[in-house]
């Protein structure tokens, strides 16, 4: 999913032009984060349990292709079926075909971030097939024309009032009606028929079980069950990563999930699919789209842990005074800029240079992963491959000519003073992005180097 | 090659060498309280528990308490005087699309969530607990488990081919993070917990 060609910088600048709300959406998410501290400390023995999460999710990655094997021999001998995609557009054909095979026009879809990854939507639309998006953030930006701008809160970038208007434009509810009560109830009475119409459902999958073949699917609206238990055929989309070994390891992981992304003690329901319902049927997609790929990166394989739990976004201070959509891909955030560049380098270069590298998205992940540290290895890799922007390289190698030569430091640092000092229009302009939402310090007389010359000549030489 | 097996090939040369298989130990052995810390969490996240002592309380609160609208239905034979008995997989579910009142029971719950676990075995159809406008639950107390891993040790020892923990009404906070109570399933989980 790319839908512009502006890099992150550009988009978040779009995003600042209306401060309060900035303020608003930065305020938002740090209460979500503060939920997930509450939650957090309110259990014993937390850390341990990230540690075994981590340890988990390792013992995953180095026997995926065997846990793969297993999980796919338990779930077909539970009767459901099993499809493997190599790609985005082998998945989207897959589900095509099975829809098309079966004469479904229309379907239900409760969360999937997998499905953003592959665009699904848009390429089941294109082929005469209609999909409502059941989850209720999910559906407020589907009536917009939008994406999810966060892989948990999808419309968290939008005002009550604006959810309002779209009611009223789409749904015939009086104008000016911002209630978020009344707005949850009438999509729960407009989705219900729907729900009730539908033949084919698809979900996406939390957790799949290696030792059992079952699949786990949470969510807090009941919409993944609602589609599911109602339809004739229900569709699950999974990344290989999403197996874990056995199902007490789900204890550990349904433990964290929730309570990382929004400080509740679970998720209302979690659902466990192990076998269909009696006269339906169900498909289990198995999709790598570059994951493998990313198994075989040494410093980035750790990404293929996440849970998908969001607690990187909510406690990134760039992600939450930019906004999701100015990550330009399915998944924002840290992770998203993690995950971002091994699909596409070229394409998302700009995103491991989105953060401040100060490291809180890898001291909230549930499942230990070296986000920051990942995010500054990418730079070099995206610099060293030739991708970084042009004005970057260029500021870049200035930097290290002034700094590999005393003298070329001393002479630069001098002009820097003299310019500011009677030229101060030179630096304090819109185009040095410093000066952006700062002033810049006043000038000191002269340099560090300078003031020690003359200051140590006046102190005994041997203290 | 088929999709498949060049995924899985990809898969086993890029893996890395070996991780332990790993061990841990999250038994929560000390929690005494487990009836108290059920009740608090689940009323903190929407719920409402009722102590009970007998099947008649129960009959006599859906009686006062469940006049929302006219169709309560049931999985438990104790309470066919007050509730339409449903009987396994008799119905499309889609002809459950009326219950305005579910009350179904449960072998299992965690204190530190707040979550029933119901299986499928118990339920006329799985869409059940979701399409009902209101749940109403019966646990025993002596059902209740201290952490998901203590529940997990239960779950471990039975099969079945649907299961979900359920953890109070559900839930949107989507719309500028104000919780709204009944998203897609119910409005409003009870549980009648017999002491």
């Amino acid at each position: 999913m790319k839908t512009t060609d502006k890099d992150h910088a550009a988009l978040a600048n779009e995003f600042n032009k209306d401060a309060p709300r900035v303020d608003w959406h930065d305020e938002t998410l740090w209460w979500v984060r503060q939920k997930r501290d509450n939650a957090v400390k309110k259990i014993p023995g937390w850390e341990e349990l990230r540690e075994a999460g981590s340890q988990i999710k390792n013992n995953v990655l180095a026997n995926l292709s065997g846990y793969l094997k297993q999980f796919e021999a338990n779930a077909q001998a539970n009767g459901v079926h099993v499809h493997w995609a190599i790609d985005a557009k082998e998945h989207n054909e897959i589900v095509l075909e099975l829809l098309q095979s079966n004469g479904v026009k229309k379907i239900v879809k409760s969360k999937s971030m997998l499905t953003e990854e592959c665009n699904l939507n848009e390429y089941l639309n294109l082929n005469g097939v209609d999909v409502i998006d059941t989850d209720l953030g999910e559906f407020i930006v589907q009536l917009a024309n939008e994406h999810p701008s966060h892989i948990v809160l999808p419309c968290i970038h939008k005002k009550k009032e604006e959810i309002g208007e779209l009611f009223h434009q789409h749904l015939g509810t009086p104008a000016g009606n911002a209630d978020p009560v009344f707005l949850t109830e009438t999509a729960r009475r407009h989705l219900r028929e729907t729900f009730l119409t539908r033949k084919a459902a698809l979900t996406g999958v939390n957790f799949a079980v290696a030792e059992t073949g079952e699949f786990v699917v949470c969510t807090n609206e009941g919409n993944a069950d609602m589609g599911a238990h109602l339809a004739d055929i229900h569709i699950a989309s999974m990344g290989i990563e999403k197996i874990i070994p056995k199902r007490k390891h789900l204890g550990v992981f349904l433990r964290v999930l929730a309570r990382s992304a929004t400080g509740q003690p679970v998720t209302t329901y979690s659902s466990h699919f192990k076998t269909p319902r009696p006269g339906a049927s169900t498909h289990i997609v198995i999709v790598d789209n570059g994951r493998s790929k990313q198994l075989g990166r040494e410093d980035f394989r750790n990404s293929l842990k996440c849970i998908r739990c969001g607690a990187c976004m909510n406690t990134c201070p760039v992600y939450r005074r930019s906004g999701g959509h100015s990550y330009n891909n399915a998944i924002a955030g840290p992770i998203g800029s993690i995950l971002a560049p091994n699909l596409d380098m070229k394409k998302h270069a700009d995103l491991p240079f989105a953060s401040t590298l100060c490291g809180s998205c890898t001291n909230v992940c549930p499942v230990k992963i070296d986000i920051h540290d990942q995010l500054y290895k990418w730079r070099q890799v995206i610099v060293k491959s030739g991708h970084a922007p042009v004005a970057k390289k260029a500021a870049m190698g200035a930097m290290t000519r002034v700094l590999s030569s005393p003298v070329s430091y001393k002479v630069a640092g001098k002009l820097g003073r003299l310019m500011m000092k009677r030229a101060p229009f030179a630096v304090n302009n819109q185009f040095n992005p410093w000066y952006k939402q700062r002033e810049l310090p006043v000038v000191p007389e002269n340099s560090f180097g300078e003031w020690y010359k003359k200051n140590r000549n006046n102190k005994p030489k041997d203290i | 090659m088929s999709s498949r097996n060049k995924i899985l090939t990809a898969v086993a040369e890029n893996q890395p060498r070996t991780a332990p298989f790993p061990e841990f130990e999250f038994l929560d052995a000390e929690c005494i309280y487990l009836s108290e810390t059920f009740i608090n969490v689940l009323t903190g996240i929407g719920g409402t528990v009722i102590p009970v002592e007998t099947m008649i309380e129960i009959q006599n609160y859906i009686l006062q308490n469940f006049n929302q609208g006219p169709r309560t239905v049931t999985n438990i034979p104790a309470l066919n005087n007050v509730a339409e008995l449903m009987h396994q997989s008799s119905t499309s579910p889609h002809a459950l699309s009326d219950v305005d009142y579910a009350v179904i029971d449960t072998r299992l719950a965690v204190a530190e969530n707040g979550a029933v676990w119901v299986t499928e075995k118990g339920l006329s159809d799985r869409a059940l607990p979701f399409i009902c406008q209101h749940l109403a639950v019966v646990l025993n107390a002596g059902d209740i488990v201290s952490n998901m891993h203590a529940a997990y040790e239960v779950i471990n020892a039975d099969d079945y081919g649907y299961g979900t923990f359920i953890a109070g009404p559900s839930k949107t906070a989507d719309i500028e993070q104000s919780l709204v109570l009944g998203a897609h399933g119910p409005k409003s989980m009870t549980v009648f917990l017999m002491m």
